[in-house]
C-alpha cells in the first residue's frame, strides 16, 4: 500500500508534574488540551473532535464535551487501557481521511499518586462490582496486576533463556534517558526513587522481587499526570506553529487467555503488522521506539512481536546498550524516560505519541539525530490475560 | 484457614463450575458441534459460536504452563499469606486455568514450569466454595 499522509500531529503537551496534589484529573486534561492547542497555534473553537478513554472525574466522552463547550462533529470513546490513545491516535487519522473532522484532541489526565491507588499489588482481579465470568474464575487466586506480567517473564525465561541481566538492560536504557531529562529527574525525586541516577543491570537485580521474577527496577512508577494531542488534517497541519508529525500507520488488536496458547506473543503481533503494512516502512527504518513500559517484560515482548527481533532473541537484541538514543544503532528506546523513569500515571499510551512526536520534531532532551521514523505501540490490561495493542507509526515531515 | 475472595452470583456462566467445585469435581466444557474445548466457562463456543456445549469432569491433573509468586499484595484476604504462588495450570483435557501452587515448602523455590500437578479443593474461612487449587504430584 502507498504511504499516505493525511493526518498529523500538530500539537502537544505533557503535564510538567508527577506529584500533583490538590489538581484534579480534569484540570490536566484541560490545562493539557489548552496548551496543546497553542502549541498547534490553533484556537479552541478549532476542535471538532474529542477522543476520550472516559479517564478522569468528568464522566466521559460526553460530560468532556459539555465541559470544554465544544459540539465535536465525532466523539470517540475508546477505553482499552493503556494503549487507548494508540487506537485513538489511529481512528483520528481514519476518520480525518474520510473527511469526518479536521482537528481531534486526545487528553489524559490522572492522580494515581496522589490518591495513594495500588495500580500493580491491589489484585485479585475482578473484586468489587458485579460478579464477572472472568472475575468468578481469577479473584480466587490474589493475582496481582504485576504476577499477571511476571507469568510472562518467567515462561519467556524458561522458553528461550533469556537473563534477568538481558531484561536489566531496558531498566538501564530508560533511566539513561530520564537523567537527561529534567521532569523525569523531578519525577524520581518528587516520587522519592531511592537513587535518582544512573543504574546499572546489577542495581535492578538487587532491588527487591515483588512478584517472581520482576524485580522492583522493572516496574513502572505510579505517579500523577497527563498530557494531550492535537492531530490535524494535512490542510490544517500546513498552517501550524510547527512542522507536523505524520501518521502513516495503525494497527489495533486484542489477546486473551486461551487453552495452548502462548503467553509470551501479545497484541501486537497482529496490530504491528497492520500498522507497518499501512505505513509501508519496516521495523529496522525505525529510529525511535516507544514502547509502553509497565514492566520490562512488556518492552521485551513487544519488541519482538513488532518485528525488530524474532521471538525468543529479545536477550540478544537488547545487548550492549543498544536501546540507548546515543548507541549509534537503534532503535532508541522510550527517550523520555518511560513509564520505569519519567511518567506513568495508569495509562501512559499517550506519552508515547507525546515524545515520538518531540523526537520527529527535534525536541527531545535524549535527541537521536536525523530522527524520521518513530514507532509508538501501546499495551493495554493484563500482557498475561486479557489485553490490547495498539500501534502507530509516526514520520517527520 | 483460606480466607480466598469467594465466587460471586448470579454470574450464568460459571455456576456450574462452582457447583461442581463444591462436589469436589473440576468442571469443564466441551463444544458438542465442533468438539472444541472450552474454558473459561460460558453459553457459547468461542471456536465456531454454537450454543451448543456439553459438561465434563477433569481428571484434575496437568502441568504448570507459567507461575509466579506474589511478594505484595495490599488486598484483604492475601496481605498476611507472605510469599504466595499464582499458576496457569494446562490440564490433561487441554484447557488452561489460572490457580495456585500449594503445599510447598518455599513457593520461591519449590514450583517450577513443567511441573506435574493436581487438582484439591481447598475449604475457606468463609462462603460455601471451596476453592480448586493445585498440589505438585
Amino acid at each position: 500500500m502507498a504511504q499516505e499522509r493525511k493526518a498529523a500531529i500538530v500539537g502537544i503537551h505533557e503535564y510538567p508534574l508527577r506529584v500533583a496534589p490538590g489538581v484534579s484529573a480534569t484540570n490536566v486534561k484541560v490545562d493539557s488540551i489548552r496548551a496543546a492547542i497553542a502549541d498547534a497555534g490553533l484556537k479552541w473553537g478549532d476542535i471538532d473532535a474529542i477522543y476520550d478513554a472516559q479517564d478522569g472525574e468528568i464522566g466521559g466522552g460526553l460530560q468532556l464535551a459539555a465541559y470544554l463547550g465544544l459540539r465535536p462533529t465525532v466523539l470517540d470513546t475508546t477505553q482499552v487501557g493503556g494503549s487507548s490513545y494508540e487506537f485513538q491516535a489511529a481512528h483520528a487519522m481514519r476518520d480525518i481521511a474520510a473527511g469526518k473532522c479536521n482537528v481531534a484532541v486526545l487528553s489524559y489526565g490522572s492522580t494515581s499518586a496522589s490518591n495513594r491507588v495500588a495500580i500493580g499489588t491491589g489484585g485479585g482481579r475482578g473484586v468489587g462490582g458485579p460478579p464477572t465470568w472472568q472475575g468468578n474464575m481469577e479473584s480466587p487466586y490474589g493475582a496481582t496486576l504485576i504476577a499477571n506480567y511476571a507469568m510472562v517473564k518467567q515462561r519467556h525465561m524458561h522458553e528461550y533463556g533469556t537473563t534477568d541481566e538481558q531484561f536489566a538492560g531496558i531498566s538501564v536504557a530508560t533511566r539513561h534517558h530520564a537523567m537527561r531529562n529534567p521532569e523525569a529527574v523531578k519525577a524520581m525525586t518528587d516520587l522519592e526513587f531511592v537513587g535518582v541516577n544512573e543504574i546499572t543491570p546489577a542495581d535492578v537485580l538487587d532491588s527487591r522481587i515483588v512478584a517472581d521474577p520482576l524485580h522492583l527496577l522493572e516496574c513502572c512508577m505510579i505517579s500523577d499526570g497527563g498530557g494531550a494531542v492535537v492531530i490535524a488534517s494535512a490542510d490544517v497541519a500546513r498552517n501550524c506553529k510547527k512542522p507536523p508529525v505524520w501518521l502513516i500507520g495503525g494497527g489495533e488488536a486484542t489477546k486473551y487467555r486461551e487453552n495452548g496458547g502462548d503467553i509470551t506473543t501479545s497484541a501486537g503481533a497482529q496490530s504491528g503488522p497492520i500498522a507497518f503494512g499501512e505505513a509501508g516502512v519496516s521495523p529496522d527504518e525505525i529510529d525511535i521506539a516507544m514502547i509502553y513500559d509497565s514492566f520490562t517484560i512488556t518492552v521485551a515482548v513487544c519488541l519482538e512481536d513488532l518485528g525488530f527481533c524474532k521471538k525468543g532473541e529479545i536477550g540478544d537484541y537488547v545487548a550492549d546498550a543498544r536501546l540507548a538514543f546515543d548507541s549509534g544503532e537503534g532503535p532508541a528506546l522510550n527517550t523520555d524516560g518511560g513509564g520505569l523513569s519519567s511518567n506513568h500515571p495508569g495509562m501512559r499510551g499517550i506519552f508515547l505519541l507525546l515524545e515520538g512526536a518531540r523526537q520527529l520534531r527535534g525536541e527531545s532532551t535524549s535527541q537521536v539525530p536525523e530522527a524520521k521514523l518513530a514507532v509508538a505501540h501501546g499495551n493495554g490490561g493484563l500482557l498475561g490475560g486479557t489485553h490490547t495493542g495498539g500501534t502507530v507509526i509516526l514520520a517527520k515531515d | 484457614m483460606a480466607k480466598r475472595p469467594q465466587p460471586r452470583f448470579p454470574e450464568a456462566n460459571t455456576e456450574h463450575f462452582w457447583e461442581g467445585a463444591q462436589q469436589g469435581e473440576l468442571r469443564y466444557q466441551t463444544c458438542d458441534d465442533c468438539r472444541e474445548v472450552v474454558f473459561y466457562p460460558r453459553e457459547h463456543c468461542p471456536q465456531c459460536g454454537s450454543g451448543n456445549l456439553s459438561w465434563n469432569v477433569s481428571s484434575g491433573e496437568g502441568t504448570v504452563y507459567t507461575f509466579s509468586v506474589v511478594r505484595q499484595n495490599r488486598m484483604p484476604g492475601f496481605i498476611d499469606l507472605g510469599a504466595y504462588s499464582v499458576a496457569y495450570v494446562d490440564l490433561d483435557e487441554g484447557f488452561r486455568m489460572m490457580s495456585s501452587v500449594v503445599g510447598v515448602d518455599d513457593p520461591t523455590k519449590d514450583i517450577a514450569i513443567g511441573q506435574r500437578v493436581k487438582v484439591e479443593f481447598e475449604d475457606q474461612e468463609e462462603g460455601d466454595y471451596p476453592i480448586p487449587v493445585f498440589r505438585p504430584i
